[in-house]
């Protein structure tokens, strides 16, 4: 499967500024791509139009999967990794309301996460970032997913839980043959886990 | 004109301390200590169920301290708790914690009416963001803060452009409101916002998150910067290439314990100088020094083991691990919490 941005836009309400202009970006299924910028360039952007969650009339170009618009209802192929895991988490739903109502998330992935079956009465204030950033990962692995968009998914993390998570996610992704996008400032994370780099910069014509 | 005043004072206020130091204490130290943090325990009191109350142990048994002209960092994952340390510090931790230990400031005690004395004075924070501006209220005017008349007015003002214009904020910035700063014109506000009365130590809660590669430079070399003109830093941060950047000393949060407290020359080649497990691991586990992969997880706050606060993770605990929490100990200058460390050296 390709997932594929084509002559992509975007800019601000009313503003002149274009902030991403004419940008291409393919991301193919078993690739892990990473992107680097720097900070407001445009990055988050690109992820939220890549993964739909930015409304059609606000940007222009085509997001397309195998050639095929993106269907508007159903499970979202393309799921998107926030960098703040407590900001994505409803702060009155426990944690096992949260990660069921994605899926049906299996046992051994659980226990594979190294989630406690403690932390799944908690709620998510009683978690630290790095426990939350496990919930908000597997949450986004339903075997329906393809595509998986990681925007700074670990820069509130210290350095090992930081590379526990990425074990795991690099892990079932290669497994489940899917394709990710790892979006960072962070050029020695990008440059030890993924297997082409692209700078938007280069991408980017504004 | 007051800057200068405040200098002279400063100098001959540092002056007598000196003497003073060296003739009561006689210690030949080149720098002196500012801040002195000893066995600082701080607990939340919560309600659990109906009005059964339950002490929540945040931070345990904490030593630190902070000379002049030095930068010790506070390297711990977010939600750790560290920022307690600079709220406790200032005097301005909530209600319901409740703190232990001892704190002094320049040998003084620091209890809350003499944190209240100090704060914002010889003690300075320099914030996470620029959410803690207010708003409503242009840069300058927030800088200057309360004046009493006209001329003390146009003293602060004098002053506070002085300060600006050294981190490179033009006239214009004065004007301007809180959202109209750019990220790094913000970062440069808040460092001289805590820089305007000239304190002699910084608290830096987490300045460099979210900023890219320039800002985060810049940052770091104001920070240098203000212990080059001799004052205390104490940086409190989760990202350990910005503490390795700058910092004298770090010591590692772990679990409210303070685990170690390495020099940074110890983070080099391939970490054989840390000596607690869990340092070694943090620097192991970044990307330029091999991304190795070391299993589990922090402990919750009120569910900590009996013994050492890591030994579920390390990989050559002991009978005496799991059942006595080792103390901080000071091996070859640095300080360790951790019985194989002390073994190692006193065999």
């Amino acid at each position: 499967m390709e997932l594929k941005g084509k002559n992509i836009n975007f800019k601000y309400g009313f503003s002149k500024k274009w902030i991403l202009k004419d940008l291409n970006i393919s991301l193919k299924s078993g690739e892990i791509k990473g992107l680097i910028g720097d900070s407001g360039s445009g990055k988050s952007t690109l992820s939220k139009i890549l993964s739909g969650y930015m409304e059609e009339k606000k940007f222009k170009g085509d997001i397309t999967i195998d050639g095929l618009k993106p269907l508007k209802s159903g499970f979202n192929p393309v799921q998107l990794i926030f960098q703040h895991p407590e900001q994505t988490m409803n702060p009155k739903w426990k944690m096992k309301d949260i990660l069921y109502e994605s899926w049906d998330v299996t046992e051994d992935l659980i226990e594979e996460f190294g989630i406690q079956k403690s932390w799944l009465n908690r709620w998510p204030n009683e978690l630290s970032g790095g426990e939350l950033q496990r919930f908000a990962v597997l949450r986004a692995l339903s075997p329906n997913t393809q595509f998986l968009i990681a925007d700074e998914m670990t820069t509130m993390l210290d350095a090992v839980t930081q590379v526990q998570i990425w074990d795991l996610t690099i892990k079932i992704t290669k497994q489940r043959n899917m394709g990710m996008l790892i979006v960072s400032h962070d050029k020695d994370l990008i440059d030890t886990i993924c297997d082409d780099i692209v700078y938007l910069n280069d991408i980017n014509n504004v | 004109m007051i800057e200068s005043e405040n200098m002279k004072n400063k100098n001959m206020k540092s002056e007598n301390l000196e003497s003073r130091n060296i003739t009561v204490t006689e210690k030949s130290e080149e720098s002196k200590e500012l801040l002195s943090v000893s066995n600082i325990s701080i607990s939340f009191l919560q309600y659990t169920k109906g009005l059964r109350k339950n002490l929540l142990k945040v931070i345990s048994d904490l030593t630190l301290s902070v000379s002049s002209g030095e930068i010790v960092a506070i390297l711990g994952s977010s939600g750790s708790g560290k920022s307690l340390l600079a709220h406790a510090i200032l005097g301005i931790l909530p209600n319901n914690a409740d703190l232990t230990g001892e704190m002094t400031f320049e040998g003084k005690e620091l209890d809350q009416k003499f944190k209240e004395k100090l704060r914002g004075k010889e003690i300075a924070l320099i914030p996470q963001s620029v959410n803690f501006l207010d708003p409503l209220m242009k840069v300058a005017d927030q800088v200057i803060g309360e004046t009493v008349d006209e001329e003390d007015k146009k003293a602060k003002k004098a002053h506070q452009r002085e300060v600006f214009e050294k981190y490179g904020l033009d006239e214009k910035v004065d004007d301007l409101y809180p959202f109209q700063l750019s990220g790094g014109m913000a970062r440069r506000v808040l460092v001289s916002t805590a820089l305007l009365q000239n304190p002699k130590l910084v608290i830096a809660d987490e300045p460099t998150p979210g900023l890219d590669d320039v800002a985060i430079q810049e940052t770091l070399n104001n920070i240098k910067q203000m212990a080059a003109e001799d004052r205390g830093v104490l940086l409190i941060t989760h990202d350990i290439n910005a503490a390795l950047k700058v910092a004298d000393k770090i010591a590692i949060f772990y679990s409210g314990y303070v685990i170690e407290i390495a020099n940074v020359e110890d983070f080099t080649d391939d970490g054989e100088n840390l000596i607690h497990p869990y340092t070694r691991a943090l620097y192991k586990a970044l990307p330029q020094n091999g991304f190795n992969l070391y299993k589990g997880h922090q402990p919750f706050h009120g569910e900590l083991p009996e013994g050492c606060v890591y030994s579920d993770r390390c990989d050559q605990n002991t009978d005496s691990c799991m059942k006595i929490n080792p103390d901080l100990r000071e091996i070859e200058g640095k300080k360790v919490r951790c019985h194989r460390g002390h073994r190692k050296y006193s065999r």
